[in-house]
């Protein structure tokens, strides 16, 4: 047992962080880094796992074999970065069923822009490209995260997203290329996403309060407001690229800054859909809530059968 | 029928042949044989690895970070152990 005061044990943490020296499970470290840790983690891995939900609703839908085989691996994908980011919250000393017993209460949250249904074919299309365009711009900061095991299963997720988001293009450009019919379908579908997707990055900095400790902390690397500009400012282009139209009247070239301007979020929306009012918030979780409730049955199934060749190896 | 909760098992992927396994992450399942088959559909869906181990996570004995100044300490004193710490006079090759 160390003899160290908190103090002394709070400033070696925070020297070793300003060293970059990554943080691994078992190192001491304080308890409003961990909590910090464990509700980031846990809220990123309940993303992962409701995101699979607008787009499962298109995967018997989708428009061909090739596309259908696509949508099925990325969903797969994101099944896999719920896990990798459950087993990371887990070496916190998270309890995982718990955890998804507050997804399910509606007491933890996860992103807002999951929240909003998928009306057509082209939102696999602008998922891929916005949803998972800005999940990236948050998530490659991440891989330097301080605590080891979250950074390493960012850079897995990474690696992974980048299909993600070359799928969703293809999907946009091919339709924004088609048939005047296939373009509105693109361009109706940008409108709708475009705003929710740039709140992914969460409130403006000045209402962000935990912010400037987690980027003390090495948590976060970039802020809010600088992701969502980054963000913008490398997506327009892709838009002019394949002629769609960014719905925004005020976004513009600012030369002094070297970015867009770009016009007010509604915060109110934000806000509504973070509180649970969101158009699917409720079809979300009652998905969620049957997927566990319908499947008890075969995890406890499962749990027998592995008593039952434990046995069966005893006995020979 | 038991509702347990799966245990927690740790995962090591060899990525080809020639390179030892490394440990890539953990997963939960009912049994050993689960946990080989989630780690291939979790760890290695883009052909990450060739072979793979698990070991259910209660059974790692770790080292404790706290000692690890004292528990490691040797090997940081004795420079000597390191082909730097002695000189080779200019001319010697192949040394």
């Amino acid at each position: 047992m160390s003899t160290k005061n908190i103090e002394e044990l709070e400033r070696e943490f925070q020297a070793k962080i300003d060293a970059d020296i990554k943080i691994e499970p078992n190192d001491w470290m304080p308890e409003g880094y961990r909590k910090t840790l464990m509700r980031q983690i846990s809220q990123h891995a309940h993303s992962e796992i409701v995101g699979m939900l607008p787009e499962g609703n298109w995967i018997t839908r989708a428009p061909s074999l090739k596309r259908k085989a696509v949508l099925l691996a990325k969903v797969q994908d994101e099944a896999g970065h719920g896990l990798y980011l459950y087993s990371a919250a887990e070496t916190l000393g998270l309890d995982r069923e718990k955890s998804i017993d507050d997804l399910h209460s509606g007491k933890a949250k996860y992103s807002s822009i999951f929240n909003y249904p998928t009306l057509t074919w082209a939102d696999m299309g602008t998922i891929g490209w916005l949803v998972d365009g800005a999940a990236i711009m948050n998530q490659v900061p991440l891989c330097r995260c301080s605590y080891g095991p979250y950074a390493r299963a960012m850079v897995r997720v990474c690696k992974e997203e980048s299909f993600h988001q070359r799928q969703g293009f293809e999907i946009v450009s091919l339709l924004a290329n088609g048939t005047p019919e296939q373009k509105q379908m693109a361009q109706d579908s940008l409108n709708r996403f475009w705003w929710p997707a740039l709140m992914m990055f969460g409130p403006n900095d000045d209402n962000s309060p935990n912010s400037a400790q987690s980027i003390k902390w090495k948590i976060k690397r970039s802020s809010n407001d600088e992701l969502r500009q980054q963000f913008i400012d490398v997506t327009v282009a892709q838009a002019e690229m394949v002629g769609l139209t960014i719905p925004d009247k005020d976004l513009k070239w600012n030369e002094a800054r070297g970015s867009y301007d770009f016009g007010t979020i509604n915060w109110e929306e934000f806000n509504q859909v973070i509180q649970g009012n969101g158009p699917c918030n409720k079809e979300r979780i009652d998905a969620r809530r049957n997927a566990k409730e319908n499947g008890a049955w075969v995890r406890e199934a499962a749990n027998a059968f592995a008593e039952k060749r434990k046995k069966k190896e005893l006995t020979h | 029928m038991s509702s347990k909760e799966w245990p927690l098992w740790e995962v090591f992927i060899r990525s080809k042949q020639g390179l030892s396994h490394k440990h890539v992450g953990s997963l939960r399942a009912a049994d050993a044989q689960m946990a080989i088959d989630n780690a291939r559909d979790v760890y290695t869906r883009r052909s990450e690895g060739i072979s793979i181990w698990v070991i259910e996570s209660k059974l790692v004995t770790a080292s404790d970070p706290d000692e690890s100044a004292e528990f490691f300490e040797p090997s940081e004193s004795k420079i000597y152990r390191h082909p730097t710490f002695y000189n080779v006079p200019d001319g010697i090759s192949h040394m």
